[in-house]
C-alpha cells in the first residue's frame, strides 16, 4: 500500500471510536463522513460537501455532540445513521432528507452516567441496530421506502455503554449467529437476527474496553483499549487468536469481506492491515500481518476499507482536517 | 459528553496557571529590602499564590464543581480563570491574561493527548495537586483544603472504568479540538511542530497493561496455544517499569503534569494560526449559545463576589507581565489575530442602563438564601453558592 490522495474536510475529526463512515456504491467513487463535535462532514462525489447537524432535544441550550455516523446498506435501501447525546437520526444516503428521529430518554439534569447513543449496524435484511450508553441495543425495523421506521425490539444484555455493533459480512457457519454487539467492559454478545433477536452467546470482558468489532465467516475480530486484537469463534465463544497489535487504544477496525483483510487503527498513530483465514485441515483461525502505516503525529480515530477486496482504505485522525487515502503500491 | 469532566479540566488548567504565575513572579521579584513600593518581593509572591490557591480550593466551590454537569463553554471557562487570577493583589492586562490562558490550555491539551492510558489523566491531576501542595506547604489551612479535594478526586474517580475515563478524555479532546497555538518552550523541546501540532512519539514505554506490539498467538478449538508469530513495525517500544500511584501520597511515575517551567526558561507564545484552522475556530464563535451571556454574567458574579484584595500602593497595583517587557505586552495586545480573541466581557465596564438593570435583577435574585429549586442553567448553582462566600 502507499499513500494516494488526501481529501480535505471542512472541519477536523473528533476523537471518537470508529470515526469514519464510508459508502462504496458499485462502480461509483466512495462517499465519506467524519464527525466533528456537533456536525458530520460529508464528502461525496455528487454535489458539494455537506454538513449535517446533530438534532437538539427538548432544551435548546446547546447542540448535542455526535458520537458516530455510519451508512447502513440494506437490500432495499441505504440509510445514513447518526448517533448523538440526544438520540438517533436517520437520513437518505446522500444526507439530503431526514427519514426518522428517535429521542433517547435524557434526564433534565446531567447525571453521573452520561446518556448517548453509539454503535450502528444494518442487520437481518431490514433492521438497523443502534447501541446506547445504558447497554441497551435498539432494533429498528426499516420499511423498503418512506419514513415509517418503527422500534421493533430493545435488547438488554449489556450492562455497560455499547461501543460498536457489527453484522456478519460473509457466510455464518451453522449456529454462529449473524450479529455481534460490544461494550465498554469488553463484553461481546452474539445474536441471531429476525423478527425476534435471539441471544446465542456472551463472551465476558476481561478488563479492557472493546472499542471496535467485526464479524466475518463466524469469526469475531475485536479491538481493545489495551491495543490487542482478539479473534473469537462466534459459534463456541472461544478465543482463537490474540495479537499485541498496537501500543495504544484501538479506535477502529474494518473488514474486507471478499478477501478477509482486516484493518486496525489506533491512538499510537499506526494503521495495520492483517489477513484472516481459516486453515482447512486444522480448522484453526489464522491471522497474518500484511502492512503497517504510520500516520505521523496523529491519533487515528477512523479507518475503513474503500472497496470489498480491501485494496484501498481511508484514515481519519484527531484534529486532522483531512481524510487520508491509501491504495495499492 | 461525560458529565464528570469539569473538575479535571478546572484543576489541571488551574495547576498550569499556578506554574506559570509562579515562574513569572519569581522572574520579576526583587529582594525585599531593595524593592520599591510597586515591585514584587518574595513575600508578595507567596501571598499571591496563597490567595489564588485558597480561592481555587474553596470547599463550597469544590462541592459544586464535582456535581455532574456539562463542560462550560470556552468563553465561560476563560472568565472563571480571569477572576481567579485576580483573586489577589496581582493585576494582569488583557494581553497577559490571553497569553496565560493560551499557555494553560495548550499545556493541558498536550498532557491529555499524550496520556498513555485514559486513566492516567488522574495521575496528571495528582501531579498538579502535589505541586500545588508544595506551593502552600506552610499554610496548614489551605493545605487541608487541597487534601480535601484530593480525597474527593480519589472518591469520585478511582472506581471509574477505563471506558468511562476514555469518555472523559474524548470530552476533553473535543474541548481542545483545533487549538494549535505554538508555545516556545514546546517548540524548543521538540514536543510541538512548527505547525502547532504536537509530536506523538512512537517509542518508549507502552502504557501499563498494554503489551509491546509484535506478537501473534494462535489457539486451537480447545484453547491451547498452537502457534506464535511475530511482526515488526517502525515503532520502538519497551515494557514499562511500574505503575504510578493513585493514592493520596505516592510516586506518580508519569512526568506529565509536573512543572516544566523554571526561572531560566521564559514562556512565550506565537500567535500565528494557519488559515485552515480559522474556519473551524471562527465557526465555534458563531454558533449562538443562548446561554453564553447569562453564563458570563453568572460566573463573573461568581468570582466577583469573592473577597478581592485591593492593591495597597497606587491604582494600578502589582501588575504582572507575562511578556519580557511592557512594550512586548502592548505589541501582543495589538497584533493578536481576531479569531483568537477570547472576547471576554468585562461586566464592570458596561455602561448601558439596560444591562445594569439586568445585572441588578440577577444580583437581586441571587440574594435568596435557601437552595434554588431545579436550576437547569450551567453554573447557576455554583454561582448561587459562591454568593454566600
Amino acid at each position: 500500500y502507499r499513500r494516494e490522495r488526501t481529501l480535505v474536510l471542512r472541519s477536523s475529526s473528533s476523537a471518537l471510536y470508529n470515526n469514519l463512515a464510508v459508502l462504496c456504491p458499485p462502480s461509483r467513487p466512495p462517499a465519506f463522513g467524519a464527525v466533528h463535535g456537533t456536525t458530520l462532514s460529508l464528502l461525496g462525489n455528487e454535489g458539494p460537501p455537506r454538513q449535517l447537524q446533530a438534532r437538539g432535544g427538548a432544551s435548546a441550550l446547546s447542540t448535542p455532540l455526535l458520537t458516530q455516523a455510519a451508512w447502513c446498506e440494506l437490500p432495499a435501501r441505504v440509510l445514513l445513521v447518526l448517533t448523538s447525546q440526544r438520540g438517533v437520526q436517520m437520513y437518505e444516503s446522500d444526507g439530503s432528507t431526514m427519514v426518522f428521529w428517535h429521542a433517547l430518554d435524557v434526564p433534565e439534569h446531567p447525571a453521573a452516567h452520561s446518556v448517548f447513543a453509539r454503535g450502528i449496524a444494518a442487520a437481518g435484511g431490514h433492521f438497523i441496530c443502534v447501541g446506547t450508553s445504558s447497554g441497551a441495543v435498539l432494533v429498528f425495523d426499516i420499511p423498503p421506502k418512506g419514513t415509517n421506521v418503527t422500534l421493533s425490539e430493545i435488547l438488554e444484555q449489556h450492562r455497560d455503554p455499547i461501543t460498536d455493533i457489527a453484522a456478519e459480512q460473509g457466510q455464518a457457519p451453522d449456529g454462529a449467529g449473524d450479529l455481534v454487539t460490544a461494550d465498554d467492559s469488553g463484553t461481546l454478545c452474539l445474536w441471531s437476527t429476525g423478527e425476534e433477536f435471539t441471544l446465542l452467546g456472551k463472551i465476558p470482558g476481561s478488563g479492557s474496553t472493546c472499542s471496535s468489532v467485526t464479524l466475518w465467516n463466524g469469526i469475531v475480530a475485536a479491538g481493545y483499549g489495551n491495543g490487542q486484537i482478539r479473534l473469537w469463534e462466534a459459534g463456541s465463544g472461544r478465543i482463537r487468536a490474540q495479537v499485541s497489535a498496537h501500543a495504544r487504544w484501538i479506535y477502529a477496525l474494518d473488514l474486507a469481506p471478499l478477501t478477509g483483510k482486516l484493518l486496525s487503527g489506533a491512538e499510537d498513530s499506526f494503521v495495520h492491515v492483517w489477513k484472516l483465514s481459516r486453515n482447512p485441515d486444522t480448522d484453526d483461525i489464522e491471522i497474518q500481518h500484511c502492512h503497517a502505516e504510520c500516520v505521523t503525529d496523529t491519533q487515528v480515530c477512523g479507518a475503513r476499507f474503500c472497496d470489498p477486496a480491501g485494496d484501498t482504505f481511508a484514515v481519519t485522525g484527531y484534529d486532522l482536517s483531512e481524510i487520508l487515502c491509501y491504495g495499492p503500491a | 459528553m461525560s458529565a464528570r469532566t469539569l473538575p479535571l479540566l478546572f484543576l489541571n488548567l488551574g495547576g498550569e496557571m499556578l506554574y506559570i504565575l509562579d515562574q513569572r513572579l519569581r522572574a520579576q521579584s526583587i529582594p525585599g529590602e531593595k524593592a520599591r513600593k510597586d515591585e514584587w518581593t518574595d513575600v508578595d509572591r507567596k501571598r499571591v499564590m496563597n490567595d489564588i490557591i485558597a480561592t481555587m480550593f474553596n470547599k463550597k466551590f469544590m462541592e459544586e464543581l464535582f456535581k455532574p454537569q456539562d463542560l462550560y463553554s470556552k468563553k465561560a471557562l476563560r472568565t472563571v480563570y480571569d477572576r481567579l487570577a485576580h483573586a489577589s493583589i496581582m493585576r494582569l492586562n488583557q494581553a497577559s491574561m490571553d497569553k496565560l490562558y493560551d499557555l494553560m490550555t495548550m499545556a493541558f491539551k498536550y498532557q491529555v493527548l499524550l496520556c498513555p492510558r485514559p486513566r492516567d489523566i488522574l495521575l496528571v491531576t495528582f501531579n498538579h495537586l502535589d505541586a500545588i501542595k508544595d506551593f502552600i506547604y506552610d499554610s496548614p489551612g489551605i493545605l487541608n483544603q487541597v487534601d480535601e479535594t484530593f480525597r474527593q478526586l480519589i472518591e469520585t474517580y478511582s472506581c471509574l472504568s477505563d471506558g468511562e475515563f476514555q469518555l472523559i478524555r474524548q470530552t476533553l479532546l473535543i474541548f481542545f479540538q483545533d487549538m494549535h497555538i505554538r508555545v516556545s518552550i514546546f517548540l524548543k523541546d521538540k514536543v510541538q511542530n512548527s505547525n502547532g501540532r504536537f509530536v506523538l512519539p512512537i517509542s518508549g514505554p507502552v502504557p501499563w497493561g498494554t503489551e509491546v506490539p509484535g506478537l501473534i498467538r494462535i489457539f486451537n478449538h480447545k484453547g491451547v496455544e498452537v502457534k506464535r508469530a511475530e511482526f515488526t513495525t517502525a515503532g520502538n517500544y519497551i515494557t514499562p517499569q511500574r505503575e504510578g500511584s493513585f493514592e493520596l501520597y505516592g510516586d506518580r511515575v508519569l512526568k506529565l503534569g509536573t512543572n516544566m517551567y523554571s526561572v531560566t526558561r521564559p514562556v512565550e507564545t506565537h500567535m500565528a494560526s494557519s488559515s485552515k484552522n480559522l474556519a473551524s475556530q471562527a465557526k465555534e464563535n458563531i454558533v449562538p449559545n443562548p446561554l453564553a451571556k447569562e453564563e458570563l454574567n453568572f460566573l463573573a458574579r461568581l468570582l466577583g463576589g469573592l473577597d478581592v484584595q485591593k492593591p495597597s500602593g497606587g491604582e494600578t497595583g502589582f501588575r504582572l507581565n507575562l511578556f519580557m517587557t511592557d512594550e512586548e505586552e502592548e505589541h501582543a495586545a495589538q497584533t493578536r489575530p481576531e479569531e483568537l480573541s477570547y472576547k471576554v466581557i468585562n461586566i464592570e465596564a458596561t455602561q448601558e442602563p439596560g444591562r445594569r438593570a439586568e445585572l441588578s435583577r440577577i444580583l437581586g435574585e441571587l440574594e435568596v438564601a435557601e437552595p434554588r429549586p431545579a436550576s437547569a442553567e450551567k453554573g447557576e448553582d455554583l454561582l448561587a453558592l459562591m454568593d454566600g462566600l
